[in-house]
């Protein structure tokens, strides 16, 4: 059983959770994730590690509410207890200096890229920061990855904060004056892909973090798999991260809607029960 | 005692099992287990042999004359005495045991009629014992050594509990969130019982053995970091759970699972009750399950029971090469389940949804023998033909589980991926950590499992004795 000791409300339908998990702590690197279950009659659940502090025993978790799942553990309470907590899993991000990273951060994305960020900084990195959301009330962590950064745009689709448009945008322009030596993309999938094929052609180093469907999260089902350079791959133990120029992500988009029609099914059963999330 | 001798009946007695038309919509138990009358009558079968060749087939050797003459005499507690004395789990084997190839396949009886139901009987005195109410003995004074185990399923809880009964502190890790392995999240209900598992589980807990979920060794603690802990020997029992796939093209279209995926969802996650449970499975009107094991076997009459309208096994060998357990084979016939052999997928199909609808198969033949010396298909010319289908499962093999060989590198791993072991005590290239089960093997059964964490059992008590032996006499010499 883990402890939830902090709550935070990021923004609206995103939320951040410090649960107690002492051994996960230690043991946590960038880029890695857990999988959680928060009763007996629960999914298995991946997100990722967003913070770990070894000293208090704690990891930190953020997400959006999307389903059944995520809207259930919204409703959780500092006091409440998580039953299964499982990780740090997935292989941690290559971390070293590379030059100048662009981190193109979408949505809940961004609570993703940021330990990331935060390592690559550390490593000596000029830190290029792209932070896109639908709106400004949907924006995350702006100052935290501000911080981190030598340079931060943010741009949203309604153009209520930044600039009025998609992260590709920024991204092309930025490939036009500056040398870049990595970007590091994350959020939703059709972001991803845009990215990759804004900087294929201009042979920019491009890493994404995957997110399919997993279910045990150790390497034993398959149902994670992707498509890299033709290659089946399990995303859980040979990822999450992958080259984003050699992912397949038309079928990954495929395979995400696979439980649509019991998804819309189990969130019903959920606002039956008067849970509703924010 | 043996009774009517001059009557004995040819044929064993037949195993009561739910009725087909109802036990295709539920996950009870199919095979419902002998009554006190039917198993008397049943034991009385049994020659008594003074040389009984039944136990050589056995893989832990139970003293299977002896207990089944208690059966006769009425005398269930001693019988389970008896079987519990070599095979701490007899509820599960009795179940999955493939007895025709091993114990039944010896049975004297069997050269002229049908053996006896070997298998039957001991789940007949395992299943009784609740009743009778089995009683831990006293706690054997400890040894002050502590051992990891890593790994719940049949390797790791019979190496747990046989090293609990000789005194020593043993801690078992699980990966998953339940204890079990594949008997957990594996083997269907309606075969084996998830209270059955539960209750093994509960009497391994009793003998003292502290069993903690969720922990992945490899990612949160290594194979050092758990001697560093204070282990004194750690035993690897982390099983064949890597799915493999048929490697052809359209693979990952939606609607193809793996085996595995599609019984840790049902069995584990408990889809057949969605949305009850928050896990989900789909299962389509149309069901091809490619394997002949009996992984496929349970897969198929799983997804009958999900609602499927027809279930294909399409194997590319033929029925007398499967390796599925008699019992089952036939069990899965009589559902109703249409088998496809010397048939093999090449592709798969999908729609503009990217959904499978068609699999493209091959027609085999079946040529020489090849190194499993089983004869090998071999595919005939021209004789591709297409069949619909919604749902595909690929039952073909699970390989070893990559994770712990990955981060501990001085152990010595085969080009199978398996952990390279001593066969006597499942010692590996580092001292003080010992392997067994389908880690060291390679996808194999319950009772070999078993039997191999019974032997590292046995070795690593000698190992901790020894070391203690030792360190005492290092105290006496230096003292002296
Ligand atoms: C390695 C990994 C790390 C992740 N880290 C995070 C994280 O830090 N924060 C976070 O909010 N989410 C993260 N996700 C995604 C998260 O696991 C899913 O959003 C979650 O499973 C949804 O569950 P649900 O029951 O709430 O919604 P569901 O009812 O399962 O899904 C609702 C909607 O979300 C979509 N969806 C389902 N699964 C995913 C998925 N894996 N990724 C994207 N969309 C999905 C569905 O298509 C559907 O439209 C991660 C996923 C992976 C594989
Ligand atoms: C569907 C199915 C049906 C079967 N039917 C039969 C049958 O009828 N008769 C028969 O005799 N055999 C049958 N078998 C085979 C039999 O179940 C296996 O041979 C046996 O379970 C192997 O036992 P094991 O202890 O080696 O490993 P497993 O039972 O595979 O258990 C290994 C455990 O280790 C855990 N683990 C793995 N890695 C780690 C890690 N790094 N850290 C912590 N834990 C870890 C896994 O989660 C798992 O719980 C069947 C198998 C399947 C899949
Ligand atoms: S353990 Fe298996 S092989 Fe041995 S007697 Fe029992 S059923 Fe037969
Ligand atoms: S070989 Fe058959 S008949 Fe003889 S003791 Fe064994 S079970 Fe009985
Ligand atoms: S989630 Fe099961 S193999 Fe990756």
């Amino acid at each position: 059983m883990n402890k939830i000791v902090k709550k935070e409300i990021l923004a609206q339908g995103i939320k951040l959770l410090e649960v107690e998990a002492p051994q996960i702590s230690k043991k946590t690197q960038p880029g890695q994730f857990l999988v959680l279950r928060i009763d007996e009659k629960g999914e298995r659940m991946p997100l990722t590690i967003f913070d770990a502090d070894f000293t208090k025993g704690t990891v930190k978790i953020i997400f959006q509410e999307v389903g059944k799942t995520t809207v259930q553990l919204g409703q959780l309470k500092v006091g409440d207890h998580i039953l299964n907590l499982m990780g740090p899993l997935g292989n941690p991000s290559n971390i070293k200096n590379y030059g100048h990273v662009i981190i193109i951060g979408g949505g809940v994305g961004i609570a993703l890229a940021y330990p990331i960020t935060k390592a690559l900084k550390r490593a000596g990195n000029k830190i290029t920061s792209i932070l896109g959301a639908r709106t400004e009330a949907l924006l995350i962590l702006e100052d935290k990855m501000r911080d981190l950064s030598d340079k931060l745009y943010v741009t949203t689709d309604d153009g209520s904060k930044g600039h009025h448009g998609f992260v590709t945008d920024i991204l092309k322009e930025l490939i036009e004056k500056e040398k870049i030596d990595l970007v590091h993309a994350v959020g939703p999938t059709v972001m991803m892909r845009a990215v990759a094929r804004v900087t294929k052609p201009n042979r920019i180093k491009t890493i994404v973090s995957l997110n399919p469907i997993m279910l045990d999260g150790t390497g034993m089902c398959g149902g994670c798999r992707v498509t890299i350079g033709g290659k089946t791959k399990f995303c859980c133990v040979d990822g999450p991260e992958f080259d984003a120029h050699l992912v397949d992500f038309n079928q990954l988009m495929t395979r995400l809607s696979m439980y649509l029609d019991e998804e819309k099914v189990a969130l019903q059963v959920l606002k039956k029960k008067g849970v509703n999330g924010v | 005692m043996v009774s009517n001798r001059g009557s004995r009946l040819k044929n064993s007695v037949p195993m009561p099992k739910q009725q087909i038309e109802n036990r295709v919509q539920n996950f009870s138990e199919v095979a419902k287990g002998y009554s006190i009358e039917q198993a008397i009558t049943e034991a009385e079968r049994c020659l008594q042999c003074p040389k009984p060749l039944c136990v050589k087939g056995c893989p832990v050797e139970v003293d299977i004359p002896a207990f089944i003459k208690c059966i006769v005499e009425g005398e269930f507690k001693t019988a389970i005495k008896i079987v519990k004395d070599k095979n701490s789990l007899p509820a599960i084997c009795g179940r999955v045991c493939p007895q025709e190839q091993q114990c039944q396949k010896f049975c004297v009886l069997g050269k002229k009629f049908e053996p006896i139901a070997i298998g039957r009987l001991e789940r007949f005195v395992a299943d009784f014992e609740p009743e009778t109410g089995s009683k831990i003995n006293e706690k054997p004074p400890s040894t002050g050594k502590k051992v990891a185990i890593i790994g719940s399923g049949p390797a790791g809880l019979t190496a747990a509990a046989d090293l609990a009964k000789r005194g020593h502190e043993v801690v078992l890790f699980e990966a998953l969130h339940k204890p079990g392995g594949v008997l957990m999240y594996g083997i269907p209900e309606f075969r084996m019982p998830k209270n059955v598992v539960r209750a093994e589980i509960d009497y391994i807990k009793k003998l003292g053995v502290t069993i903690e979920m969720d922990v992945v060794i490899g990612s949160m603690y290594t194979i050092d970091e758990l001697f560093k802990q204070g282990f004194d020997a750690v035993f690897i029992g982390t099983g064949a759970g890597l799915p493999r796939f048929l490697g052809i093209p359209g693979e990952n279209l939606c609607g193809i699972y793996s085996a595995n995926e599609f019984l840790i969802r049902v069995n584990l996650m408990r889809a057949y009750e969605f949305p009850k449970y928050d896990t989900p499975v789909k299962v389509g009107k149309k069901v091809a399950v490619i394997g002949g094991g009996n992984v496929a076997m349970d897969a198929a009459r799983s997804a009958l029971r999900l609602g499927a309208d027809e279930v294909y096994i399409v194997y590319r060998r033929s029925r007398n090469e499967a390796p599925a357990r008699q019992e089952e084979l036939e069990n899965t016939e009589e559902e109703g389940i249409i088998f496809k052999f010397l048939t093999n997928p090449v592709r798969f199909i999908g729609n503009d949804a990217g959904w499978v609808k068609e699999m493209e198969c091959l027609k085999m033949n079946l040529g020489k023998p090849d190194e499993s010396g089983r004869r090998r298909p071999v595919p005939i010319k021209n004789s591709e033909f297409i069949m619909k289908v919604s749902t595909v499962i690929v039952a073909i093999g699970q390989s070893p589980n990559p994770l712990i060989p990955q981060t501990t590198k001085a152990l010595k791993i085969t080009k199978y991926g398996t952990i390279e072991v001593n066969e006597e005590t499942g010692e590996t290239s580092i001292k003080g950590v010992y392997a067994g089960g389908d880690i060291v093997s390679g996808a194999a059964t319950v009772i070999s499992a078993m039997g191999a964490g019974k032997k590292a059992a046995r070795a690593i008590h000698k190992y901790l004795m020894n070391k203690e032996r030792n360190k005492k006499l290092e105290n006496a010499y230096a003292r002296s």
